[in-house]
């Protein structure tokens, strides 16, 4: 029972230099980053602010579908999920 | 001797060194992270670096070095977070500010949103002072074009608890117990975005300094005006009048000169260039009576970045050194006081900030 999550390389040396992380489902989006804050604490303020709000340019896709297309930090994760995390390309 | 300036920029910093000879500037540190702010503390025996570093996409940080930038030192938990009673998150740290010379473990920060931190373990942590987050005029505090945020914070080095702060657009606060309560300090700065040209706070102040020799002194550029205060920040007489532009963002004070003071004057709202689309200095050392222009070794041909609010800075040295950096990614220095200039780097990203020591 569980679901993972794929970090891009700049994420990596926040999480022990760990490529993909495995945290509990089924569950929302909200409990795996509760999770994250629980086990990797330097990562997870990478992606929420102190409100727990997702940072603007952190796009976290569960089986492909951005969280804020479906009901953001209220998506569904189901068991056996990828969670891919992406960050947005902006700025110059 | 040798002298350090930290030069935060928009996508970094850079450490350039000065032994005598040539400046030496160091590679990149914190890449693509925005340096808003950046301190070097000397009050202990080792002088610490302290940066406010902010990325677009993993959100903003205070890191620390005690080895010159060989190393950064940044907490598991962040240095600042909002209390979860705020409904507020850290958009970005504006300032960070070393307190009484004998107590090296009191740091203070100004962030966006505009509030003011204190931390009693050299910055590692900090907490968030309520006195002013609680300030009954903090709705009414409107962001500028940089954004909300106490951007400059000034201790009174005679008295732990006496504190000037200042932000745009908001004005000038000041404290006289710790924080506990603040009474704003706008008396005679005009505005020039609101109906009443002397409101009582709301004022778009871009950079106050204090006097280092004479404490009650303060010297303030405005968006629109210069001015000097000469009763504790309480109220203002303008200094504008000799400059060739009243606009512009810096102003810094001698470290042991009381009355000497530099700025970077430009032209608005029309013309937000520097004065003549010359790339000039300017030196007061009567308090702000008179104004001269130093371009001695400054680029003579036409110049048109800014110098924004904390892109010059003094150090202690013997002479003082000034400095200062250009949104075009310049960083100059003067180690004779402002009299000649070279080029300490270019084509680095916009500089956003510029902290000097002699150490």
């Amino acid at each position: 029972m569980g679901a993972v999550i794929l970090l891009p390389g700049v994420l990596r040396p926040e999480a022990a230099d760990a490529s993909r992380l495995e945290v509990a489902a089924p569950g929302t989006v909200r409990d795996v980053l509760a999770e994250v804050a629980e086990r990797w604490p330097r990562l997870a303020k990478r992606l929420r602010d102190e409100r727990g709000d997702l940072r603007r340019y952190v796009n976290l896709y569960v089986d492909g579908e951005e969280c804020r297309r479906v009901k953001g930090l209220d998506t569904p994760v189901p068991d056996g999920a990828e969670i891919q995390i992406i960050p947005s390309v902006a700025g110059g | 001797m040798t002298r350090l300036v930290a030069i935060g920029t928009e996508k970094g910093l850079f450490l350039a060194t000065h032994d005598g000879g040539g400046w030496d500037v160091s590679p990149l540190h914190f890449t693509v992270k925005s340096v808003y702010a950046v301190a070097i503390d000397t009050r202990g025996g080792t002088p610490r670096i302290l940066v406010g570093a902010s990325s677009a996409h993993w959100g903003p940080s205070v890191a620390i070095s005690s080895d010159l930038g060989k190393t950064w030192e940044e907490p598991d938990d962040p240095a600042i977070v909002f209390p979860e009673d705020t409904g507020a998150a850290l958009e970005r740290v504006w300032q960070l500010a070393p307190g009484p010379a004998d107590r090296p473990e009191i740091v203070y920060a100004g962030t966006e949103p505009s509030a003011l931190f204190r931390s009693e373990d050299g910055g590692r942590s900090f907490s968030l002072v309520r006195g002013l987050w609680e300030h009954p005029h903090r709705p009414t505090w409107e962001p500028g074009g940089g954004g909300q945020a106490i951007h400059t914070i000034l201790p009174d080095p005679r008295d732990d608890g006496r504190m000037v702060v200042a932000m745009s657009t908001g004005g000038v606060y000041r404290t006289a117990d710790g924080g506990e309560s603040w009474t704003p300090g706008n008396a005679g700065i005009k505005a020039v975005h609101v109906p009443d040209p002397f409101p009582e706070y709301g004022q778009c102040v871009h950079k106050v300094a204090r006097d280092n020799v004479d404490p009650d002194r303060f010297y303030a550029q405005v968006h629109h005006g210069v001015y000097r205060s000469d009763d504790g920040a309480a109220s203002w007489t303008s200094i504008a009048e000799p400059l060739p532009g009243d606009f512009g963002f810096p102003i810094v004070a001698h470290p042991s000169k009381p009355g000497t003071i530099y700025n970077f004057p430009m032209i608005a709202d029309m013309d937000r260039y520097p004065a003549d689309h010359r790339c000039r200095v300017y030196r007061s050392t009567d308090a702000g009576k008179s104004w001269e222009p130093l371009s001695e070794g400054l680029p003579a041909e036409p110049f048109y970045p800014s110098v924004l609010r904390d892109a010059m800075c003094v150090d202690a040295g013997e002479p003082a050194g000034v400095y200062f950096g250009s949104k075009s990614g310049e960083v100059f220095a003067s180690l004779d006081e402002g009299d000649s200039w070279t080029r300490v780097a270019a084509h680095l990203p916009a500089v956003l900030c510029v902290r000097a020591a002699a150490i």
